[in-house]
């Protein structure tokens, strides 16, 4: 586990902002709750599809964070921007791709 | 001697007393993170019992059978729960699909209707045991699914649902369980996401997300078609982004007037029925999210999305405007009426707490501890048409 943590930290800048603890929190409740309504509060799946780590893995980090921000066009999927800047979508992402 | 036996007779008859109990005032809150429910009577104002073990609650709903003695929740994770509200327990539940978004039950109390996203359909079940009775895949096109949404109840035994991915309509017959009829209405307008019927099982209507205006079915004309109402409504203005998706639960109705939500605007439209001409536009905080009317149809209260859903504004309907503006708490998901709407009970989910107030003075009456606490629901629904 601490390995996979470091790793992480080596391989990837994302995780070098890191967020204060307070607004960490937030995002989480953001994530299951908001997010949830859509993609449902575990998130495998509602209106929206499936964010599971499993489901996420092929698609690289700024197509997901470019999705966050901007919403998709033509579908349900809004724009977080007003909310949430890049490095927290960025942070936001990583999360989604590490849960297990 | 002798007192002691009065005394004992005394205490038995107490017991048996406090015993019985009707249900006309009983009903759920869902508390979303621990999937929990809470019973709650609306005569004390008081929780009554937990219940635990539901699964995932998000997005969940309920229905009661009509005895009113039971309570089905529809939870995300396609569960479907029984509930006895005088036990205080889980009677049955069961999984029975992926991914399941609610429900609704038969004209004749014997029927619950699941409406499913994964896979993509409906099933039926007995309400008495919970075993499948109709499996109905929503299948469009070769080995395509459809997520199912806008399920209600209608008269004649039917169900009638929308598909959001095939922009569809379906009535589903059951006079004969065993050979369910299917009519199905396509083209109906892009994304509908979710549906009401009247009050009188007349009129079905289903919002779309991806199109202008809304899908108006005449259950008593079916052979007519589906007819699109309002579908100038928004064209030319720039559609806002919706964060939660609006829930056309109700038919939010007073006089010949309807009330709904709008989408990508933050508006509450009045629609005359039989006309079906727009009204009035009512500005409204934000994307109105749930759009319901007293009982006595005097006033409509609306609650917004994401990011505004601190907020609660309440609809004069004699004049049609804003009276009223409450901030009750963090996230304000979801009000219930009391059966003859003197009182609302109002989840507000960040705040961890149920608040109800009072609909004439706008007072609040009460505060109740919830965790994370999502729909309200009151047994008073089991004698109510397409909830
Ligand atoms: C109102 C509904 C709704 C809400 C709320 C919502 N989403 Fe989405 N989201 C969607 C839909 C619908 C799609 C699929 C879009 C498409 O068809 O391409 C989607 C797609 C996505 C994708 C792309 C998934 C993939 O496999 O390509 C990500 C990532 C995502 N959402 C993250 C989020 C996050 C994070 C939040 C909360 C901050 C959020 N969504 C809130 C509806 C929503």
């Amino acid at each position: 586990m601490y390995k996979i943590l470091f790793s992480l930290f080596l391989s990837s800048p994302l995780l070098a902002t890191e967020l204060p603890e307070s607004r960490q929190k937030e995002l989480k409740n953001l994530l299951k709750h908001d997010c949830g309504s859509c993609h449902g509060l575990t998130l495998k799946g509602g209106l929206g599809p499936s964010l599971l780590a499993a489901d996420l893995q092929n698609k690289s980090n700024e197509f997901l964070v470019d999705t966050i921000q901007n919403g998709r066009k033509g579908t349900a999927m809004p724009p977080w921007k007003p909310f949430l800047n890049k490095d927290e979508t960025r942070w936001l992402v990583q999360l989604l791709k590490n849960q297990s | 001697m002798r007192f002691t036996y009065l005394f004992i007779c005394l205490l038995y008859s107490q017991i048996s007393l406090a015993e019985l109990r009707g249900t006309g005032d009983l009903g759920l809150i869902i508390e979303r993170e621990p999937a929990a429910v809470q019973i709650i009577s609306t005569s004390t104002q008081t929780s009554l019992s937990h219940i635990t073990g539901l699964g995932d609650l998000s997005h969940a709903s309920v229905v009661y059978s009509r005895d009113a003695r039971y309570a089905f929740i529809f939870g995300r994770d396609g569960g479907l729960s029984k509930i006895d509200l005088l036990k205080n327990k889980i009677d049955k539940r069961i999984i029975q699909a992926g991914n399941s978004i609610g429900g609704a039950i038969s004209q004749d109390g014997k029927l619950i209707a699941v409406s499913n996203y994964q896979p993509g359909g409906v099933k039926v079940f007995s309400s008495e045991t919970l075993e499948l009775i109709a499996d109905i895949p929503a299948t469009y096109a070769p080995n395509k699914r459809s997520k199912v949404v806008g399920l209600v109840d209608a008269p004649g035994q039917k169900f009638i649902f929308s598909l959001f991915d095939a922009n569809e309509i379906w009535i589903l017959d059951l006079q004969e369980p065993q050979k369910p009829k299917i009519q199905k209405f396509s083209n109906i307008g892009k994304q509908p996401y979710d549906a009401l019927l009247s009050p009188d099982g007349r009129y079905y209507i289903a919002g779309l997300f991806a199109d202008n205006g809304l899908a108006l079915l005449d259950l008593w004309s079916p052979e007519k078609g589906v007819k699109r109402i309002l579908p100038d409504y928004g064209k030319q203005d720039e559609k806002l982004p919706v964060y939660k998706m609006p829930h056309l639960e109700g038919w939010a109705a007073a006089g010949n007037l309807m009330f709904i939500p709008a989408i990508g605007q933050h508006e509450v439209l009045v629609i005359e029925q039989s006309t079906w001409q727009l009204i009035k536009r009512i500005p409204v905080l934000g994307q109105p999210v749930f759009v319901m009317a007293r009982p006595d149809g005097r006033q409509v209260w609306v609650n917004c999305a994401f990011p505004d859903n601190g907020n609660l504004q309440v609809i004069d309907v004699k004049d049609l405007s804003v009276k009223k503006h409450l901030q009750p708490g963090k996230a304000v998901l979801h009000m219930e009426f009391t059966p003859r709407g003197e009182h609302v009970w109002v989840s507000a989910r960040d705040d961890n707490r149920v608040l109800i107030y009072d609909t004439q003075s706008f007072k609040e009456i009460k505060r109740l501890p919830a965790k994370k606490p999502s729909g309200i629901f009151f047994s008073s629904r089991a004698h109510k048409m397409g909830l």
